[in-house]
């Protein structure tokens, strides 16, 4: 059976990343392929090669057997290969429809639109993915998970031969996967590969013929989804047995509540939100995407106003209104864009540190005292393992992991009791990860208060030691973490909307 | 799927009159109050002929802001405008002056050397990824410097050319109805208004406009020529430019190469009082016209009220900073 794609020895490199090393991939017609592995692992950036939107650095890529290098999304689109991003890039100002055909815009004479086209086009599509939508929405007004359906009716509008789903459920609930299988059936049939993207592994069993596995840049094996067990793959993408052993959870039931928020609200976004957070817990936020994590902590820091609701820390009510009120609370956010909202990455490892109390090492003159900076920083970098050559490296040229602790350190040395991290091992590769999470658990053992907001399952599961549940801006339920949790019931809890919802919270 | 929010369809009317309204009516609002507010001032400013001055007064700032409206939109901003209408004037002074060629030639060579600074501008921007702002700003003093080369700093008088003053000055409209003498540098703003909204609501290259706003990223991957396309708008945006050169020509019946330098922040102005999003995706001509009337409205009335220019420039300024605050106010509130 000839190969619709195929791919040999693919090489990417990044500054300082060596992303892709001599990675293989081929893909049949009708055939359901997911390529599996860790974040970083490297599956987005081999997607990208193969749909023209990064060029390779070395290796082949063949279409249906024909030596093929797209240089450009429109060049790949040619060759019929379509992507569904796993970030959503759609334009936010226009029309669903006006979305959907983006550069395919049926036109009358002088390059003036047919619109009723256009909407027509757009419905048909929408019909075959049984969505009910108006093609004249107005993409903004949607919810994430519609904003991700719109998405799809895109990518298949180009009748691709090969389309690449990158996380495609991230922001779906049970009925809309269903709908969403359902079309993968029907191309499936029509003989169009798919190669699927995917971090929840029922689902990989659900859909997948075959799997491969990638490992920190590197190919590590393909495998038939059917006939491996679930354990296997896993063991395949970690490198190591995973022990399923939840971490130990310090009773910290008796311990002093560090931060209390009631009621909290914010628009759509955050509605009536609650929770305590005792000293020496973390406390692990789970949702989908859109679900109103960040939100919430941004509210909690000051970053974002409130409707309405309060913030007391250490059993006072504070109002805090901007970012520096909280930090002067004692509380520390850590953004999920660490290179946006985190680093200064063109400064010095020492000037990042040191970035949140200037004052500190400034005389009354308004002169830095670079000798006490650079103690300070040396103590950090000792005492949380930061590999940099010198405390005078910029930051950029860290590698993702170790910039997330020059961001711990900055933080750790304003002294919060209350630390808020968003996503904190995003793009963190596989090592580095479990240093961060002692590094967190050291943390809440010194008695700081923690809060860790993460996307993927495993992570809130291994740190948390309750889970808060979000959803549509909701808090859906507080979980006991450790061992009586499972992935299946956060996720229930995730997707749990509206009306039904309403009832768990009169449960709760 | 309790999520599913049913969806109502609108008739196209109704969309196209929720789309902008928002935006919109607050400047409209504002126009209005002024236009009120000065004629209780002062009797003088309700009168035919002060309202016809205020119009011819628009016409030029009118036409530099729907220029600037289109590349605002697509996210950018054109620094430009002022000195590159100047330029044109100058060219169409060359060609018409010096070389002494017919108006019509005149006329075309406007339009096509706005067109070819756009053009520039949009390379620039697109192939060479310079800022916009910067890309137009350096444009701004090459056009300022070109203008006064080939003029040799002198004004360049269009005497030879008899009629090229009735291009903005004379009346199609009052020649059919004597009662409303509407000059042709009105007329013609409001055709390139109409123009210009046509071409950003029903053709492919405002649709770009938009999208390109809203997010450039995402056009590029859906394999759309951003490249070109941007280039095109800026070259389209440049034409216009070349429309307002001839118009200040036409009243001043000169090209004065030195002026231009501030037209384009009152252009800026006048788009950012009609509601366009400086950060791109949203925007009207509508919205530009009635910021550029409000301009007007405001210069006029304060001097019929015999208030100091001085304080015009003033009262200008902090109009800019409240019609930007109230905007982003509503837009605060909506989201």
């Amino acid at each position: 059976m000839t190969h619709l794609v195929e791919m040999k020895g693919i090489e990417k490199r990044f500054p300082g990343v060596h992303a892709l090393k001599a990675v293989q991939f081929d893909l049949k017609p009708g055939e359901v392929h997911a390529l599996m592995g860790e974040n970083g692992a490297g599956k987005s950036t081999l997607m990208k090669i193969m749909s023209g939107i990064y060029a390779r650095d070395g290796g082949e890529m063949f279409v249906d057997g024909n030596p093929v290098s797209p240089d450009s999304p429109r060049a790949a689109q040619d060759l019929g290969i379509g992507i569904i991003h796993q970030e959503l890039s759609l334009m936010n100002d226009l029309t669903a429809a006006q979305n959907v055909l983006i550069g395919r815009e049926p036109r009358r004479s002088f390059g003036r639109l047919d619109e009723a086209a256009l909407n027509a086009k757009t419905a048909e599509i929408f019909a075959s993915l049984n969505l009910s939508m108006d093609p004249r929405t107005q993409v903004s007004t949607q919810t994430i998970a519609r904003q991700q359906l719109i998405e799809i009716a895109k990518a298949l509008s180009y009748n691709p031969r090969v389309l690449i789903m990158d996380e495609p459920t991230a922001a779906l609930n049970d009925t809309e996967i269903s709908e969403l299988f359902k079309v993968i059936a029907k191309l499936r049939a029509d003989g169009v590969g798919i190669v699927y993207i995917s971090h929840r592994m029922d689902e990989i069993k659900r859909i997948a013929d075959r799997v491969t596995i990638l490992r920190d840049g590197a190919y590590i094996d393909t495998v038939g989804a059917a006939e491996t067990p679930l354990a296997t793959i896993i063991q395949l993408m970690v490198g190591r047995e995973v022990t399923q052993s939840a971490p130990v959870i310090p009773d910290t039931s008796q311990n002093p509540v560090a931060l209390e928020v009631r009621h909290l609200s914010r628009g759509k976004e955050v509605r009536d939100v609650s929770f305590d957070l005792r000293k020496g817990e973390i406390l692990g936020f789970a949702g989908l995407m859109g679900a109103g994590r960040t939100e919430v902590a941004r509210i909690i820091f000051g970053a974002d106003p409130r409707d309405s609701g309060e913030i007391l820390v250490d059993g006072k009510p504070v109002n805090i209104r901007t970012p520096h009120a909280a930090v002067e609370a004692g509380i520390g956010y850590l953004s999920e864009d660490r290179k946006h909202f985190g680093l200064a990455v063109d400064m010095t490892v020492r000037a990042n540190i040191a970035m949140a109390c200037m004052a500190q090492f400034t005389s009354r003159a308004g002169v830095l005292n670079e000798t006490a900076m650079k103690d300070i920083a040396d103590k950090y970098i000792g005492q949380l393992g930061i590999r940099t050559p010198s405390d005078v490296q910029q930051v950029r040229l860290l590698s993702g992991g170790n910039q997330q602790k020059v961001v711990i350190a900055k933080w750790l040395l304003r002294d919060c009791d209350v630390l808020i991290f968003d996503e904190p091992t995003r793009g963190i590769d596989v090592g580095a990860k479990s240093e961060i999470y002692a590094l967190l658990e050291d943390l809440a053992a010194q008695g700081r208060a923690i809060i860790v907001i993460s996307s993927e399952l495993p992570e809130v599961m291994r740190l948390g030691h309750r889970i808060a549940v979000m959803c549509e801006g909701r808090l859906t339920a507080i979980l006991p973490g450790g061992a009586d949790v499972t992935q299946e019931q956060i996720m229930e809890y995730a997707t749990q909307r509206d009306t039904a919802s309403r009832f768990s919270e009169e449960v709760l | 799927m309790t999520t599913t929010t049913v969806d109502v369809p609108k008739s196209t009317l109704s969309r196209i009159i929720a789309a902008g309204t928002h935006q919109r009516v607050l400047a409209f609002a504002s126009l209005i109050i002024l236009l009120i507010g000065f004629s209780i001032a002062s009797p003088n400013f309700m009168q035919t002929s002060n309202m016809l001055a205020i119009l011819q007064a628009t016409s030029v700032n009118g036409v530099l802001a729907i220029a600037v409206t289109l590349v605002i939109i697509t996210g950018g901003i054109d620094l430009s405008v002022g000195t590159m209408m100047t330029f044109c004037a100058v060219i169409t002074g060359v060609v018409l002056t010096y070389a002494g060629m017919p108006m019509i030639f005149g006329i075309i060579a406007a339009v096509l050397t706005g067109a070819i600074c756009g053009a520039c501008s949009g390379t620039f921007v697109a192939k060479m990824a310079i800022p916009p702002f910067i890309a137009t700003l350096g444009m701004m003093l090459i056009l300022k410097g070109l203008s006064l080369v080939i003029s040799g700093t002198r004004p360049i008088y269009f005497n030879d050319t008899p009629g090229f003053s009735e291009i903005s000055r004379g009346s199609l409209i009052g020649e059919v109805m004597p009662a409303l003498p509407i000059p042709n540098g009105v007329l013609i703003l409001f055709i390139v208004a109409a123009v210009a909204a046509y071409i950003l609501n029903r053709t492919v290259l405002g649709r770009y406009c938009f999208a390109l706003g809203s997010n450039e990223e995402s056009v590029r991957l859906s394999g759309v020529n951003t490249d070109r396309w941007k280039i095109a708008i800026y070259a389209l945006a440049g034409a216009i430019v070349g429309i307002a050169g001839l118009l200040i020509a036409s009243r001043l019946n000169s090209a004065q190469p030195a002026l231009g330098l501030g037209y384009e922040l009152e252009a800026i102005a006048a788009v950012v009082i009609g509601g366009t999003s400086l950060s791109g995706g949203r925007g009207t001509i509508l919205g530009s016209l009635i910021g550029a009337l409000i301009m007007a409205v405001l210069t006029n009335g304060l001097r019929v009220m015999s208030v100091a220019q001085e304080w015009q420039t003033v009262v200008t300024g902090a109009i800019i900073i409240l019609a930007v605050y109230a905007d982003m106010m509503r837009r605060k509130k909506s989201s």
